[in-house]
């Protein structure tokens, strides 16, 4: 039965053939972000694992967050956790019926590329600025 | 067929609840984050010894994990057809899930404590 009926439900739109808008990217890019932020929470795990253990192997977990490239990744770990933040928010709105006509759908998209590049831009620098 | 039918409104509900719950947490943590967990392991320690952020660590974890295996199960349904395969990945995210929840909050007691 179950074999039967799943046939008769519709299907994700196949991205191979869906034709790339704004809307329809930033959609595809909230399920990546929620992808990959859930294999960078991982770095949480070990972190409070890593303070679990002692001083010692904090400075080793420190150590490795702390090299250039782990920033680089880190920074991108910044802008998915912005981006899914708000591009969560937008899509709590449309869950409440807000927002759902297309010229609000792109000015909102356009307003969450632009806080979460913001968001994350401003992070960095009191990051950075706090370490100087 | 009935019980199918809640199930996906009950998933479906969860899942925005959680979605509301991660919005303050995620604030209140990278606020934390940048004005005292980057400061080092004593100043990280003290942090957690504080009955409010223990509590909210433990409800970020919870959620987090709670959160993404929701998300997760959705993707996989909608993109992994082949049932046996769609089965073996929904376990497993929701396994590994239970169990990073369960260790990091275990983690955050056995600092608080």
């Amino acid at each position: 039965m179950g074999k039967i009926m799943s046939r008769q439900r519709p299907l994700s739109p196949h991205l191979q053939i869906y034709k790339p808008q704004l809307t329809s990217i930033l959609s595809i890019l909230h399920r990546g972000t929620g992808i990959v932020l859930s294999m960078g929470s991982i770095i949480l795990v070990v972190w409070i694992i890593s303070l679990t253990l002692g001083k010692e192997t904090y400075l080793l977990y420190s150590k490795v967050v702390n090299h250039w490239f782990s920033h680089i990744v880190l920074l991108g770990f910044t802008f998915g956790l912005f981006y899914h933040l708000s591009n969560g928010i937008r899509h709590l709105f449309w869950d409440a019926g807000y927002g759902y006509d297309l010229k609000h759908a792109y000015i909102t998209g356009g307003a969450v590329v632009f806080c979460s590049l913001l968001l994350t831009i401003l992070t960095w620098s009191i990051i950075y600025l706090s370490v100087i | 067929m009935k019980t199918l039918k809640t199930h996906g409104v009950g998933h479906w509900k969860l899942q925005r609840i959680s979605a509301i719950a991660m919005i303050p947490l995620v604030i209140w943590f990278t606020t934390s984050l940048m004005l005292t967990l980057m400061d080092g392991y004593e100043q990280s320690i003290e942090w957690l010894q504080s009955p409010f952020n223990a509590t909210g660590l433990i409800l970020l974890f919870g959620t987090l994990y709670f959160h993404a295996a929701s998300g997760l199960q959705v993707v996989i349904e909608d993109y992994v057809h082949h049932e046996g395969l769609k089965i073996v990945s929904l376990i497993l995210i929701k396994l590994i899930a239970t169990v990073l929840g369960v260790l990091s909050i275990l983690c955050v007691l056995k600092i608080f404590l």
